[in-house]
């Protein structure tokens, strides 16, 4: 059950971190000496995200509603987009859950991305940890799928719900790839909008294709629609075998990796040893084929031909 | 108008090198381009070069005929003056009843009702949520045994009765019925309005309870069951002040409320209702800001745009459903705290506006609209301003002075052009509720507004003793509408008299009956009249529908 | 680290034209900004104000019932035991209420002509000096490397 004071203790050790002023394990400590110390991975953190404008504040909610019905207390870490040019940020999503914001066992979060680009906050998975410290039975963390941000939601989440509205035309494509490869569950939210159906049959084409057991579901957050069936699907996951951690994990990692060569590479592109060599390629006393080599082998060591 | 180009612009042109050139050299112009409240740029000087494109036969006409840019009426003011309508509303009924007899002593032609936050927004006044709101912002009313008491004394088939009231206004409108049935009035002969406008809450005031699609139906089934009941009532009053207020520019004032009008006859017309039988009771409610050209111009295109809405769009054959008849009020947001006085010279120039412009009906501001509810005082010297106009000015004795400026005629046609540029995107999104699900109308609003803030602080628009001729001493003292803290407390008591005479079965039944129609394709009128009947109260009603309609949360943009 | 702001909309009044530009001039000038959307009650204010602990919260009321709600919302976060979350005020207050406002504990009223600026300075300073220690705050500060 959640303690008394949890919300304000809760808030003040997310702001610690997310203003560094204390690292977390400082702040869990703090916790603790509040009462608070429940133990690590038995919340279940489930990921929302999807493009703006998909209802997923909306969706979030109705999430929120169910999981009280059930019994279950909730916290909700809700980012945003910070401005790149002013570093401010106005932080709406609360607005569609404030009906909760009196209901003891709900907490809601909202934060700026800050330096995360526009997905998740650097200070994110800090603060699931510590709601789940705070005694939460879920947690649940609400992005925006913009850029390739978003994809970090994977090393925070259990489970990942990708929203998305019916579009039309050729829907699929609104989906970025690497979304199709990290969901859980797909939910087609405004399913009253035309095009829903099509939506949701592009998207179990994509699914059958891929080989994957992803459930696809069509809600209208708006009235409830399709929600019963949405918590069946979260609670069969959350409960059962977690088929889809391993595809989501490798998918992670890779991506990880290919991120760090691109700026390995791109480091050793604009180094001293790297412009001599590309000196060399524009006064035409190299071949393409060697200063491509000669390139890799900077960063990489020696690579065979194919 | 029909001069032909050429030979005017050469003149322009050559009086710019010859004349104008030298004198800016000496005296350059004070800015860069001079804009309207509105954000349009004005021309130098309009020559009819400028409305070359502007056909009398095509685009004036005369007054009282299609496309009635001139005027609705063939005699307007020559006939009578507008409906001078000042809105009250505060504390109890009695009190409100009273602020109504004495604005009629004082020369007052209609009535308006403004009424308080729990009411609009279908909260009783016991309600947790109305605690500090009752009779405060405007009259509390919570039965029908309130409104009995508001209009007291007052003969309803002589005196029109316009009530500001949106998502609750089918339940005020039932209360209104019952009031005139038990007095005896004939329902033929009842003349007025409920502004019953929904569209615009999602938009720019923000007062609803149930989302968009059935709030929709609602409006739908006062405007059928207005049109086969009461020939002469004015089941909405479509509005343009509220978005106005909230930031928007002159032509996204006049578009987003054509295209709710639109939306509107196109729900109706959808239920079976041929356009003709409705339309001519349609009403539509403008701002008049403070931008005189561009606020005569508006009046004008709306008439101009909408007549050949309903002719083109809607095939509607009765020149009285293309001819748009509005209610007008001089715009608060322009009133300031600082030297509220002034406020009054501000009125008299928007009243004026529209005059000139064509309103059927009128409310002045108080020089006190930006600090309280008009106090007594305030009402009457905004009265005798409209009085002024009427008697003392002559504008009234020809019909649409201004037309024929090239100024205002150039004016006129844009925004008329604007407004359909915004139809076809409203279109090509999907039409109006589409729109307001995805908040388009909202965006463009909150950009508006944002725009007109930064101009602003820019200096680019200037306050007169506010940012310019700012005198630092105390700001002059007005006495203010006084706020009867007791009104609440007596209010909690009439309350409690008509739960304890009424038959508490009938009500629950009654109740029932109300839910089971809003389940079906029932128009709810009747149920809710019979609900009302038996003295069920607007929460009761609204709170009954609660589970059936749904809630609304926005998804607000800034 | 920025200004964390609570823009608040109590009652029943729906006119938020002033507090969405507010929003949006306070995340201009660097600020993070939580709006809680309309018809908050002050329970639902306080609340919001708490988990999200912002340094400020801003109440936005123009329908003349701020006698009513500001002594609600200053008696809820004291009942929380919050000292450190400042309150201010704007929209359509009269000019007499101002100080009965201030004696409460709120720090200062913005009326509708105070231009943006104004605005931002205002809370700047009002963080400044009656705003949280931020250092203070978590007594615990770093682990043991």
């Amino acid at each position: 059950m959640i303690a008394a004071n949890v919300s304000r203790d809760l808030a003040r050790a997310i702001s610690a971190v997310e203003n560094r002023i204390s690292d977390l394990p400082v702040a869990l400590a703090q916790l603790a000496a509040n009462g608070h110390h429940a133990a690590v991975g038995h919340a279940d953190v489930i990921g929302v995200t999807g493009p703006p404008g998909a209802g997923k504040s909306t969706l979030v909610d109705r999430l929120i509603e169910g999981l009280r019905t059930a019994g279950e207390s909730v916290a909700v870490i809700a980012v945003d987009p910070s401005s790149p040019f002013t570093q401010g940020a106005v932080l709406g999503d609360r607005v569609r859950m404030q009906r909760h914001s009196g209901d003891r066992g709900v907490f809601i979060r909202s934060m700026a991305s800050r330096e995360g680009g526009g997905g998740l906050a650097p200070a994110t998975r800090d603060a699931v940890r510590l709601a789940e410290a705070a005694g939460f039975d879920v947690v649940i963390v609400e992005t925006v799928g913009v850029g390739q941000v978003e994809l970090e939601v994977v090393a925070v989440a259990d489970l990942i719900l990708v929203v998305t509205v019916p579009a039309l035309g050729d829907s699929v494509q609104t989906i970025k790839a690497g979304l199709t490869e990290i969901a859980d569950i797909f939910v087609v939210n405004m399913a009253d909008r035309p095009g829903a159906n099509r939506t949701a049959l592009d998207l179990r084409q994509m699914v059958r294709e891929g080989q994957r057991d992803i459930p696809v579901l069509q809600t209208i957050a708006q009235d409830g629609t399709g929600l019963p069936a949405l918590l069946d699907a979260i609670a069969a996951r959350r409960h059962g075998d977690d088929s889809n951690a391993v595809r989501a994990v490798r998918f992670e990692v890779v991506r990880r990796a290919r991120d760090r060569a691109v700026m390995a590479a791109l480091a050793q592109l604009d180094s001293a040893d790297g412009a001599g060599v590309l000196d060399r390629l524009r006064a035409r006393d190299i071949t393409r084929n060697d200063a491509i080599d000669a390139l890799v082998a900077l960063s990489e060591g020696p690579v065979h031909a194919y | 108008m029909q001069t032909t180009e050429t030979p005017i612009a050469d003149q322009q042109r050559e009086w710019e090198q010859l004349t104008l050139l030298p004198f800016t050299e000496r005296r350059p112009e004070a800015r860069e381009a001079f804009r309207t409240q509105g954000g349009a740029v004005l021309e130098r000087i309009y020559t009819p070069a400028h409305v070359a494109d502007v056909d009398y036969a095509r685009d004036l006409g005369f007054p009282g005929q299609y496309p009635y840019t001139r005027g609705p009426y063939p005699t307007m003011y020559r006939a009578q003056p507008w409906t001078m309508r000042q809105i009250a509303g505060f504390g109890t009924a009695d009190d409100t009843n009273a602020r109504f007899r004495y604005l009629i002593a004082q020369g007052q032609t209609g009535i308006s009702t403004d009424f308080d936050m729990p009411t609009l927004m279908g909260y009783d006044s016991d309600d947790v949520r109305s605690e500090g709101e009752v009779g405060r912002e405007g009259v509390a009313i919570d039965s029908v045994d309130d409104m009995l008491d508001l209009y007291a004394g007052i003969d309803l088939e002589q005196i029109s009765v316009s009530m500001t009231i949106n998502p609750s206004a089918f339940i005020l409108f039932a209360m209104y019925l019952v009031v005139a049935e038990e007095r005896g009035f004939d329902r033929k002969k009842l003349s007025g309005t409920i502004q019953n406008d929904i569209i615009k809450e999602y938009v720019a005031q923000k007062e609803w309870v149930y989302p968009p699609r059935p709030a929709m139906r609602i409006v739908r089934d006062t405007i059928t069951y207005s049109a086969r009941n009461l020939p002469r009532y004015n089941p909405v009053n479509v509005s343009g002040y509220h978005t106005r207020e909230a930031g928007s520019t002159a032509i996204q004032e006049v578009a987003f409320t054509l295209a709710a009008g639109i939306a509107y006859v196109e729900e109706v017309v959808k239920a079976g209702i041929d356009v003709d039988e409705f339309a001519p009771r349609l009403s539509f409610f403008f701002v008049s800001q403070i931008d005189f050209l561009e606020e005569v111009a508006k009046f004008r295109a709306a008439r101009r745009v909408w007549a050949r809405v309903m002719k083109e769009r809607f095939g509607a054959k009765k020149p009285e459903s293309m001819r748009l008849r509005f209610h007008c009020q001089t715009a608060g947001v322009s009133c300031t705290a600082r030297e509220p006085l002034n406020n009054i010279a501000r009125t008299a120039i928007e009243a004026l506006a529209a005059v000139c412009g064509g309103a059927q009906s009128l409310h002045t501001n108080g020089y006190d609209e930006a600090l309280s509810i008009p106090s007594e005082p305030a009402m009457k010297i905004a009265l005798r301003t409209q009085q002024i106009i009427a008697d003392e000015v002559g504008v009234v004795g020809t019909i649409d002075p201004l037309g024929g400026s090239y100024a205002l005629e150039r004016l006129t046609a844009d925004i008329e052009k604007a407004c359909f540029d915004y139809f076809a995107e409203i279109d090509k999104r999907g039409g109006v509720i589409a729109c307001i699900e995805d908040n388009f109308f909202q965006l463009e609003l909150a950009d508006a507004a944002y725009d007109l803030h930064r101009r602003k602080d820019a200096g680019e628009r200037q306050v007169v003793g506010v940012t310019k001729y700012r005198d630092n001493s105390a700001n002059p003292h007005v006495e203010l509408h006084h706020v009867d803290e007791a009104a609440a407390e007596r209010q909690l008591e009439r309350l409690r008299k008509t739960r304890a005479s009424r038959d508490g079965e009938a009500v629950r039944r009654a109740l029932d009956e109300l839910v089971r129609v809003a389940k079906s394709d029932e128009n709810i009128m009747p149920a809710t009249i019979a609900a009302v009947k038996a003295r069920a109260t607007g929460g009761e009603i609204i709170n009954a529908l609660r589970p059936v309609f749904g809630t609304y949360v926005e998804k607000p943009v800034f | 680290m920025p200004i964390k702001v609570l823009v608040a909309k109590p009652g029943l009044d729906g006119h938020d034209r002033g507090a969405k530009i507010v929003a949006r001039a306070l995340r201009d000038a660097g600020m993070e900004v939580v709006y809680t959307g309309l018809h908050q009650t002050p329970e639902m204010i306080v609340n919001a104000a708490v988990q999200e602990d912002v340094d400020v919260v801003g109440v936005s009321i123009l329908s003349g019932a701020h006698m009513t709600i500001f002594p609600k919302v200053m008696q809820l976060l004291a009942e929380q035991g919050v000292d450190d979350i400042c309150v201010v005020g704007g929209g359509v207050i009269q000019e007499d209420d101002i100080p009965k406002l201030k004696a409460l504990g709120v720090r200062e009223v913005f009326n509708a002509e105070a231009s943006t600026q104004d605005l931002i300075d205002g809370i700047e300073r009002i963080v400044a000096e009656y705003g949280r220690d931020r250092t203070r705050r978590a007594a615990v500060q770093t682990s043991a490397p």
